[in-house]
């Protein structure tokens, strides 16, 4: 098919924001923060454009609740932050799971904790994006690592949101929001588009929280045929409160296992010359851009390096990564925080290969040689 | 659409109500469901948004759409809801604790940014939910679960509070006064922008018993001997207003709402492309 | 005469009904339930119907307004 595109040098950020109104979003609401901001400069533009709304909250608290208000009332929406903000988003994070509405929260991550060193890079937040809102639940997070993955992506997060009825956390950093590049806009064609399932039942049976055979429930939306009422409380599927333990029970297994049990659908894992690799490096965001040099480097050099990037950072690519462990000798993962995504990586090392972090929390992102320096220690 | 009577608007399989006895919760309830009767609103068309606390149980009891989320957060999720739809109409249920002290800066933007919501506090005068603590109105000198030696901040005055924040229907009703609630509830409900009606409501359990009035008919006697109209409330020296219930209609002007004036902005930016 | 009618299962014993009952329709039980004892008193204003706060308490206004 003949598909509309529009090449442009833009940054990140822009890409992101693109991409959201590419994948049908028609709503921003949202709290100025850098590195973040492009995202709603441009979601201010853009959206009315396309007759969607833009309006700026009071807080980032504020923020997510909007979204999350404005998806029950059946609009594809979104918010971008960073670390501050994403932090006071947690609590109605919760919201959006344990309602199971469709949302994307891009976190542009920026050092912390706290104001931390503003705004310069990091990626410290891959632990609060899996657990930053209280009580057990599954997650979607996806982290890009170029500018046009700031665009194909974006609408990636949205499907995915859409089809699983959750919210969805792209997780972006400093240097990918502002790094410019070329970027392939398409425009996605229908059957590229997930819209969540409506109800097609009478309105007088339509229950919220009742999962179809493929365990997510159709969502209507307020306004339409279906009288229905959606709860940040233990809920049971009629949407009315129920503390009996056997629902509590149910729905929070629920929550987690309509995530995790759809992994295969859900993980995307880019592998680069890993066919006849000996030393590995997991990646994700950007570092995978000095990882990919490094391989480079060390290939130039006769070492058999590859690269396996997590495109999806949750849920975790056990199986992918397990297997990897399996095949070499040893792992590097080089991260802009002092080792989140490595605990992940050791979980499924079965057969204790050598695993070696390459941490960096000085602003100053990874450079190739600092990995080729982790890779000489694995070697040993 | 057919005719709906006030307790078609309720959901009576949840009933007896999970409110203490004497609470003013369920006057509340009534009076907004009475108003739902003579406003003839259609259940498909509207949404009740509630926060966390006592109050916040009220959707359950309600037979529209609902959106209960989180302690203090109810406008912030009915603004996403209302500006994705205009066509709904909103309401948000809040307690005094939620709306007015967590939620306290939702609640000055939401009537500044003149979002077409209709907000109902529900004013205790403390946390009844988590057990007579003070929040953002317990009047000053008065005793709760963690001011037992006399509380020592002032109360906010929120309707004042709203009004400055630029709300265009700013009015305070009591449960004694329970005619008179459901009128300004009816026109809260029929105002285009930000309503805003406070309805004090005692709270026997807690603000009741700990200030020597552990009864529902002593609470409500004590709301009726402190409330003045708006017109005796001028003849009242500021120090004396200060302590009274002022009960009244205090703004009612017009004003355009939010999604009226962003139809403008979907014009100016098709022209921008 | 008018019918008052309390739903006992939704009655919580306030005692609201009773004290702000213009013409003193109800007493009480011991254990506070309200008793519509009086009610060749009741002069229908439903006063009571508002007020209680649990939905509790139905009047039906004898329309031939005999007492």
């Amino acid at each position: 098919m003949e598909q509309n595109r529009r090449i442009r040098f833009i940054q990140g950020n822009e890409a992101i924001a693109e991409g959201a109104i590419a994948a049908g979003a028609r709503f921003y609401a949202g709290y100025p923060i850098t590195p973040s901001s492009e995202v709603a400069e441009v979601s201010s533009v853009r959206l009315p454009q396309v007759g969607g709304l833009y309006v700026q909250m009071e807080d980032e608290i504020g923020s997510i609740a909007a979204i999350i208000g404005a998806s029950v009332a059946g609009k594809k929406s979104y918010t971008a932050t960073s670390g501050p903000g994403f932090s006071l988003m947690q609590e109605n994070l919760g919201v959006a799971v344990m309602a199971e509405v469709p949302c994307v929260i891009i976190d542009v991550q920026r050092s912390g904790p706290s104001t931390g060193l503003a705004t310069k890079p990091a990626q410290g937040d891959v632990m609060q994006s899996r657990w930053g809102t209280h009580g057990d639940h599954g997650i979607i997070v996806i982290s890009p690592s170029s500018v046009q993955d700031c665009y194909d992506l974006t609408i990636q997060a949205f499907n995915l949101s859409e089809k699983y009825r959750t919210p969805v956390i792209f997780l972006a950093d400093e240097i990918v929001g502002h790094m410019r590049e070329k970027a392939v806009l398409w425009e996605p064609s229908p059957d590229q588009i997930i819209n969540r399932k409506k109800p097609t039942c009478d309105p007088k049976d339509y229950k919220p929280f009742k999962p179809d055979e493929d365990g997510i429930a159709p969502l209507a939306a307020y306004g339409s045929e279906y009288v229905f009422r959606v709860s940040g409380s233990t809920h049971d599927e009629t949407g009315f409160a129920n503390s009996k333990p056997d629902n509590a029970d149910r729905f929070i297994r629920h929550y987690t296992d309509k995530i995790e049990k759809n992994k295969k659908d859900i993980v995307i894992l880019r592998r680069f010359n890993l066919e006849d690799a000996e030393y590995a490096i997991v990646t994700f965001g950007c570092s995978t851009r000095s990882a990919l040099e490094a391989m480079k480097i060390a290939r130039n050099m006769g070492k058999k390096v590859g690269v396996l990037q997590l495109v999806t950072l949750w849920p975790f690519a056990d199986d992918g990564v397990r297997e990897l462990c399996r095949k070499v000798k040893g792992v590097v993962v080089p991260e802009m925080n002092l080792g989140q995504v490595i605990r992940e990586v050791k979980r499924v090392n079965e057969n204790n290969i050598p695993i070696v972090g390459v941490n960096k929390v000085n602003s100053e992102a990874i450079t190739p040689f600092e990995i080729l320096a982790g890779i000489e220690e694995v070697e040993r | 659409m057919s005719n709906m009577k006030f307790d078609d608007y309720l959901v009576k399989n949840k009933f007896p109500l999970f409110w203490c006895g004497g609470c003013g919760n369920g006057n509340v309830l009534g009076a907004i469901v009475r108003a739902f009767e003579e406003l003839q609103l259609d259940r498909k068309n509207t949404v009740v948004v509630t926060g966390i606390g006592c109050w916040g149980k009220a959707d359950d009891y309600i037979n529209t759409n609902a959106f209960h989320g989180t302690h203090g957060r109810a406008l912030a999720f009915a603004t996403g809801i209302k500006l994705a739809n205009p066509e709904l109409k909103v309401l948000v249920l809040m307690g005094d604790g939620d709306g007015a002290t967590i939620g306290g800066n939702h609640l000055i933007h939401a009537a500044r940014r003149n979002v077409d919501l209709t907000a109902i506090v529900v004013n205790n005068l403390n946390y009844g939910m988590t057990g007579g603590q003070y929040s953002g109105t317990t009047p000053e000198a008065s005793y709760t679960s963690t001011s037992p030696y006399g509380h020592i901040e002032q109360g906010f005055d929120l309707c004042k509070l709203v009004e400055g924040a630029g709300a265009p229907y700013v009015a305070r009703g009591s449960v004694y006064n329970i005619v008179q609630l459901q009128k300004l509830i009816v026109e809260a409900l029929n105002k285009k922008g930000f309503s805003f009606v406070e309805a004090i409501a005692p709270c026997p359990t807690h603000f009741g018993r700990r200030n020597g009035m552990k009864t529902g008919p002593k609470m409500l006697n004590w709301i009726k001997e402190n409330s003045v109209n708006i017109k005796q409330a001028e003849k009242l020296s500021p120090e004396e207003r200060e302590k009274k219930f002022v009960l009244g209609k205090f703004v009612d002007r017009d004003k355009e709402d939010y999604s009226t004036k962003y139809e403008k902005i979907f014009a100016i930016a098709e022209n921008a492309e | 005469m008018n019918r008052v009618i309390v739903n006992t299962d939704w009655c919580k014993r306030c005692g609201i009904c009773v004290e702000f009952c213009p013409v003193e329709v109800f007493t009480q039980e011991v254990d506070g339930t309200p008793v519509p004892e009086h009610l060749e008193k009741c002069t229908g204003c439903r006063m009571c119907v508002l007020r209680c706060p649990d939905f509790a308490v139905e009047v039906e206004v004898d329309k031939d307004g005999t007492k």
